[in-house]
């Protein structure tokens, strides 16, 4: 049997990037993923990969581009503000189609807001968060040994695709300790590096562009992207079900609401009210069928975030008015009760399905 | 003794027209450091990083890997190549408003870490791409779009004096300014080129060079008098020499 080890969240994260090969790590201080920084300046240099602590977020994330551009793997990590800081590259990073991992341990804002858990940056990092039409892999863990398996992962996406993806976890998740299954392959493959910058030897000169002058050729670029995004969407997204067969109430949460979630629904299932749980593991693309599918036999559906509702919007949009969407969430830093959580699904279960009109 | 000169196209230098003004100072610079790429055999190993200005387009006639990089961020994107692929030889070549504006953060930073990196820094005194501002290098009294009574000192502070100002770091191995006002200005900055170039193939260190340049259409003058904007008035606040030679302050 493997043998399990015991790890935070974000030190399972920074292991996790140097099995998968992660060539550098740019960082710069800021709570409450200080742990994955110092992780990597402990230890990236103790495996000949590069650690930089950067002036920066807005660094931190350039020197990502330049080593991607160079053809290797390279990660960022940051909490919210240092987020927003850094969406200027992340852009830049999907323009030239270059591979990145970057990780959001989440705090609650606006501003500099606190350093409690949060997950108020979803439409941040699922809807754009930097400027023009494009979109980053989101991948959201809800237990220690998944920050550990998505970051392989990410990077194993990031090389296919050729795109940045971003690991949306929170305060909690990245604090907490638990035991993981630690990583034992090989570090995911990157694809054929004919596009990097890495000295023009036996070939013509390679150039990473990011601005498309002629007319039609930023289109053609924006066309091609789009492409990459309905095959990202037509093969990647995952999420996991718990007792979605029978349920008549479904919840949709992901991360630190999903643990909460389970909670609740075991609580109201002894109690004989059958709720279930879709939580999805890939936040772009988003698990819009598998919601739809479940919702077509349950009284109503209950979106659990840690947030004034942003994924309920991508819930409502699943669910498509074919039954009522409620919420229940907390903002600022806040985590939602399981108490509460309990007495919202009671409430829906009670609710009598009108059928016909 | 008087050695062969054969003018010609260098290997590093491709051959197209240039999409620059008549008159401006990249063009001739993409020249000497393509000239400068040949001498040193480097062309297979050189990555060039283009900043967002003028020279945004710089991959367009190099000869060798460049990539692009968001304003400002020109060292860190060069920093984060040259670490990962330290046998390679990386050059940022920016503008005054991404090296000394946007970029002031990363400039100071990446000379502090000593990065080896060559740095080909491109003073016009106003920002080109977007139409003739004010830049953090315009003289005083200069008129630009943004300062169309002439820059004041009082609202906006003096011209920053970069060569000066990264003197004053311990890590930097060669600091040195040139202005190409001439054919003598033009040897000289051939002569700084080879002498930074060369310090990061022999894996010396951080080395940078500034190169005091024309811009006739937003210096508002013909290029004749441009040159000579860069000769007198642009020299006479930012005095070319080397500051730093070996590592070492020659000129503080
Ligand atoms: C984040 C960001 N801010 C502003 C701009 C607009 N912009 C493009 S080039 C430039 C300044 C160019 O001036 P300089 O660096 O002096 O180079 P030059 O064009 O004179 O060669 C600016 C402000 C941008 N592209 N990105």
């Amino acid at each position: 049997m493997a043998t399990r080890v015991l790890m935070t969240g974000n030190d399972a994260i920074g292991e996790a990037a140097i099995r998968a090969g992660c060539d550098a790590y740019y960082g710069y201080p800021i709570t409450p993923q200080n742990e994955i920084t110092a992780f990597m300046a402990l230890h990236m240099p103790e495996n000949n990969r590069v650690f930089i602590q950067a002036e920066s977020e807005i660094s931190a994330i350039n020197m990502v581009f330049g080593t991607a551009a160079a053809g290797k793997r390279a990660m960022t990590s940051s909490s919210s503000p240092g987020i927003s800081l850094k969406q200027e590259g992340i852009s830049f990073l999907a323009g030239a189609e270059l591979p990145a991992v970057i990780v959001n341990v989440q705090r609650g804002g606006p501003g500099l807001g606190n350093i409690a858990p949060s997950q108020s940056d979803y439409f941040q990092a699922t809807k754009g968060g930097g400027h023009g039409d494009y979109h980053q892999i989101v991948l959201a863990p809800d237990s220690v040994q998944e920050m550990h398996d998505l970051t392989i992962l990410a990077f194993k996406l990031a090389g296919k695709y050729r795109t940045p993806v971003m690991i949306l976890t929170d305060g909690r998740l990245g604090q907490m300790m638990e035991p993981l299954i630690l990583y034992k392959g090989t570090p995911p493959p990157m694809q054929r590096k004919a596009w990097a910058v890495n000295g023009a030897i036996n070939r013509k000169p390679n150039f990473i562009r990011s601005l498309y002058l002629v007319e039609g050729e930023l289109e053609t670029l924006n066309i091609k992207l789009q492409k990459k995004y309905a095959g990202i969407r037509q093969k990647e997204i995952r999420c996991e079900k718990r007792l979605t067969q029978d349920c008549e109430v479904l919840l949709v949460a992901y991360g630190t609401s999903a643990r909460i979630a389970k909670g609740a629904i075991a609580s109201v299932r002894a109690a004989g009210i059958r709720a279930g749980l879709l939580r999805p593991i890939t936040l772009w693309p988003f698990p819009y069928d598998a919601i739809a599918r479940i919702a077509k036999h349950v009284k109503g559906v209950l979106v659990v975030e840690m947030s004034s509702g942003q994924m309920l919007e991508d819930v409502k949009l699943a669910v498509n008015g074919h039954v009522p969407v409620f919420f229940e969430g907390r903002m600022g830093g806040g985590v939602p009760l399981e108490s509460s959580i309990v007495k919202k699904i009671k409430s829906i279960s009670r609710r009598k399905i009108m059928t016909g009109h | 003794m008087i050695k062969d000169m054969i003018y010609d196209r260098p290997e590093s230098l491709t051959d197209v027209k240039t999409h620059y003004c008549p008159g401006c100072g990249h063009g001739i610079v993409h020249t000497l450091i393509a000239e400068t790429i040949d001498s040193l055999k480097i062309r297979e190993r050189t990555i060039g990083v283009a900043p967002v200005g003028c020279s945004v387009l710089a991959y367009f006639y190099m000869n060798f890997d460049v990539t692009e990089a968001a304003h400002g961020r020109t060292p860190s994107v060069a920093t984060g190549i040259k670490r990962v692929l330290p046998d390679r030889i990386v050059f940022s070549y920016q503008g005054d408003g991404d090296l000394a504006a946007i970029g002031m953060a990363e400039t100071i930073h990446t000379a502090n870490r000593g990065e080896n990196i060559t740095v080909v820094f491109i003073n016009n005194a106003v920002y080109g791409m977007t139409g003739g501002q004010m830049a953090p290098t315009s003289l005083i009294g200069q008129k630009t779009a943004t300062s169309p009574r002439g820059r004041n000192v009082e609202t906006m502070g003096p011209p920053l004096r970069m060569c000066e100002l990264l003197n004053s770091l311990d890590k930097p191995y060669h600091i040195e300014r040139v202005a190409i006002d001439g054919p003598d200005g033009v040897r000289k900055a051939r002569k700084a080129l080879m002498t930074a170039f060369k310090a990061q193939v022999d894996g010396k260190g951080y080395s940078f060079v500034e190169i005091l340049s024309p811009c006739p259409i937003y210096q508002r003058l013909s290029p004749v008098d441009a040159l000579k904007f860069v000769g007198t008035q642009m020299a006479a606040y930012f005095p070319v020499g080397v500051f730093r030679k070996e590592g070492t302050v020659v000129n503080a």
